[in-house]
């Protein structure tokens, strides 16, 4: 194999277009003071750790949470006093010293756990670090078109999550109803102890949280549409580009409905009207509410929730697509057919929400109509595994953690994909609805495959974030570990479903069909524990190697085609510090003509020209 | 900001950035009443439903709000044209009548109070009041905006710009999308 020789500073003076971006002053707006540099920073760098560290930081808690009821589901008999210290009140300690966790604390956890890992980590941490640092970077623009609606969005986004902070210690608890927030818990302050305040405080947050996903979304469409660099077609953009930019219409489209939703609650709860409630007694009280429709609600709120999970999966692909390729030393395979299959996978997805209501009393002829479209997607989906598959074939692959992340992603999304055939079909639902099934297949396919493509991405792009590389053998042993741990907690669950186990209950060891079950859990839980202080390594990695780690030696490390390895090692504001490059290729020649890669600002040669032209 | 720089940055567009922005915020909020309309069609077929005559002063409103755009589109005309006098007077006017427009919904809702159809009653009420309350909201982004179009023009001095032309455009735009949301909410209302 080749090499092209290029100097990429030759290169953007000659070929690059001068946008007069440096004949102004803008050290007074950007990065001169503490608080602009690094807090009420205007820069899609810095934003983007921000909402990273943020994310992270959501990670540990939503985690945590989910340690927590692993242990009451896996160790029901034993003692949990010694997290009374952490969680006071909920954990009462008997005579005998055992310490129970409080069931309606329980509830509050996994409906804390949820809203926290979709929303806050897997929504803001995933697409809100990516979309801030790579689309301005990768598009060849100076930053995003709104810098100040882009500082609003993390602010938003900051403001919602201590919202949410609060009203996990208030007296009566936060929300317990699950993440989706289902009337009549959502919309009766007097329905439970977390239906209260905690409801409240979890409605206040949302709304900010939807305010910043369409701030940053506003952006990150507008970037991507109007400031992309001479020569950047929408057909060179990078993968990942193509991604963010379908994820932020996705988000534009879905979250509003939710905050319709979200607004008719409200009112229910404070101004007595009876949107989604009807007919309730509580404490042997009629209420005042009539005609409501509960089935409404999951209308709304799924209109946004399956929109959702693809605003969280199509990032994870974006990335992976980009990871794999790079490191495969292989263009894409199918770039095209991977962009049509994004923009497939985005217009079906608003159009199969009422697969998650097949339960919920919806006219079976009605489900069929989901049932066809839900089983539709996995048409665009193999598209995408196919495509992945055959990168990797013959490619010259280069094990390093950001790869082993990709390759991951690829073994979840077919293992977490194939059960979602099983509950798409209205008929399977009947018995698997509602159960641990569903629980694991949620689990690997968009959460575990969605993190492992956040986690490819970072490592991938520490480099670019911090000019230094994250610890690889502690990469390789979060990875290992990761992977097995993921399918050690998840897969039991599937027998689990089958077996009929309701999914969000308290225990089950004095249930006569469930009790068998007691060493699977066991077996979850310690798998979960496990995994989760692997993530702890992963998270002393992250920020020992942001002042430890090994240094960046030269602009482009993994020897990538993307505009970002053309900047300078440490971000300086404005991206690049004379000309914007201007762009002359896709971003997948590797392996070209005998040619290692060609980065984009490389102009054609002139049998390339040749060959191009051909083609017309 | 200069414009020579926009200009050469915008390669590939025809269509200033921040005003494709202000686009893709319409549409967040076109959905956002879509799915309350839906809400509304999907829980009215249900049945439980109370009919009830929609205030007069909704009706005309309508009026007023069309009215408004068209003195704020005449105040931008006559911007470009150099006449500083009836752009700002226009503006002026065109504010007034937004405030009209907001008053004149507040007496709305207390007519529909007034023949017993309350907020807190059967939904078909209650969705007019939050359809119309968020929609008269959403109007006060609109109203912001005028306010600050009054600040440029009285304080500034009167000169056209190109970034005075951006911003009255993104003015205009959003208060014609709001007279457009509200022709489009009383439509429905009326027609359902």
């Amino acid at each position: 194999m080749s090499v092209v020789n290029y100097d990429e500073d030759v290169l953007i003076k000659e070929q690059g277009f001068d946008d007069h971006f440096h004949d102004h002053h803008h050290g007074d707006k950007y990065q001169s003071g503490f608080i602009t540099k690094y807090i009420f920073s205007q820069d899609h760098k810095m934003i983007a750790k921000q909402f990273l560290i943020t994310g992270m930081m959501w990670a540990i808690i939503g985690a945590g949470m989910s340690i927590i009821f692993r242990l009451q589901l896996g160790f029901p008999e034993d003692s949990l006093a010694w997290l009374k210290p952490l969680l006071g009140k909920w954990i009462t300690v008997n005579d005998a010293g055992i310490g129970t966790l409080a069931p309606e604390f329980y509830y509050a956890l996994v409906t804390m756990h949820g809203t926290i890992l979709v929303f806050f980590v897997l929504t803001a941490g995933l697409s809100g670090t990516f979309s801030n640092l790579l689309i301005p970077l990768q598009v060849g623009a100076r930053d995003m078109a709104s810098p100040l609606l882009n500082m609003l969005s993390y602010w938003f986004f900051f403001t919602a999550g201590i919202i949410m902070f609060c009203s996990l210690f208030l007296s009566t608890g936060p929300f317990a109803g699950g993440w989706t927030a289902y009337p009549p818990l959502s919309a009766l302050p007097q329905a439970s102890d977390g239906s209260g305040a905690g409801m409240t405080m979890w409605v206040a947050s949302l709304v900010l949280f939807v305010v910043s996903v369409l701030l940053g979304g506003i952006n990150y469409i507008t970037t991507v549409l109007n400031l992309r660099t001479k020569g950047m077609t929408m057909w060179r953009m990078p993968l990942t580009i193509w991604a963010f930019l379908i994820t932020a219409i996705l988000g534009l489209l879905s979250f509003p409905v939710l905050v319709s939703a979200l607004f008719l609650v409200m009112f229910d709860r404070g101004l007595g009207t009876s949107f989604f409630l009807s007919e309730i007694f509580i404490g042997g009280e009629a209420l005042n509410h009539v005609g409501g429709s509960p089935v409404l609600y999951q209308h709304l709120f799924w209109f946004l929730g399956h929109p959702e999970v693809y605003i969280i999966i199509l990032p994870a692909m974006g990335l992976t697509s980009e990871v794999l390729s790079v490191h495969a030393r292989k263009p894409i395979f199918g770039y095209k057919a991977m962009v049509f299959s994004i923009l497939a996978i985005a217009f079906l997805s608003f159009i199969v929400w009422a697969h998650h209501m097949f339960m919920s009393g919806v006219n079976p002829f009605i489900s069929n109509f989901f049932v066809i479209f839900t089983l539709i997607i996995a048409v665009p989906s193999a598209v995408k595994v196919f495509n992945w598959i055959a990168t990797l074939y013959g490619g010259n692959i280069r094990f390093v953690s950001a790869m082993l992340f990709a390759i991951g992603f690829v073994s979840l999304f077919i293992s977490g994909g194939l059960t979602g055939i099983f509950l798409g079909n209205a008929a399977i639902d009947i018995q698997m609805h509602d159960t641990y099934f569903v629980v694991a297949h949620f689990h690997i396919v968009m959460g575990i495959a969605a993190f492992f493509g956040m986690f490819a991405g970072i490592y991938h792009w520490f480099p670019k974030m911090y000019g230094r590389f994250m610890n690889e053998t502690l990469g390789r042993i979060h990875f290992w570990g990761t992977m097995i741990g993921a399918y050690a907690i998840f897969w039991p669950m599937h027998y689990l479903g089958m077996a009929g186990v309701p999914r969000r209950y308290y225990r089950f060891d004095n249930f006569d069909t469930f009790s068998h079950f007691g060493q699977m859990n066991q077996f979850i839980t310690i798998a979960a524990i496990i995994v989760f202080f692997l993530q702890i390594l992963f998270v002393v990695n992250f920020f020992v190697s942001i002042w430890k780690g090994k240094r960046v030696a030269t602009k482009n490390p993994w020897g990538a085609t993307t505009l970002e390895w053309t900047t300078p090692i440490d971000g300086i504001h404005g991206n690049w510090p004379g000309n914007i490059p201007a762009v002359h290729r896709w971003a997948y020649d590797y392996g070209k003509d005998g040619v290692e890669f060609i980065p984009q600002i490389v102009p054609l040669t002139e049998k390339e020209k040749e060959n191009a032209e051909d083609l017309h | 900001m200069d414009l020579s720089v926009k200009k050469e940055r915008r390669y590939h567009s025809k269509i200033h950035p921040h005003k494709f922005a202000l686009w893709a915020g319409c549409a967040s909020i076109v959905m956002l009443f879509a799915a309350l309309t839906s809400a509304y069609i999907v829980r009215k077929a249900a049945g439980n439903w109370l009919e009830f005559k929609l205030p007069v002063q909704f009706f005309y409103n309508t009026i007023v709000i069309i009215g408004s755009s068209i003195t704020l589109q005449a105040s931008y005309y006559f911007f470009k044209k150099g006449n500083a006098q009836l752009y700002r007077s226009l503006l002026v006017v065109s504010f007034i009548l937004g405030m009209v427009f907001l008053g004149m919904q507040y007496s709305g809702w207390l007519a529909m109070e007034s023949i017993g159809v309350e907020l807190a009653g059967n939904p078909s009420g209650s969705f007019v009041y939050v359809i119309s309350g968020l929609h008269a909201a959403h109007l006060l982004g609109g109203i912001a905006a005028m306010i600050v179009a009054l600040v440029h023009a009285f304080v500034l001095k009167y000169k056209v710009t190109n970034q005075r032309k951006l911003r009255f455009e993104m003015t205009l735009t959003y208060w014609h999308f709001m007279g457009i949301l509200w022709i489009y909410l009383l439509l429905f209302f009326v027609l359902q």
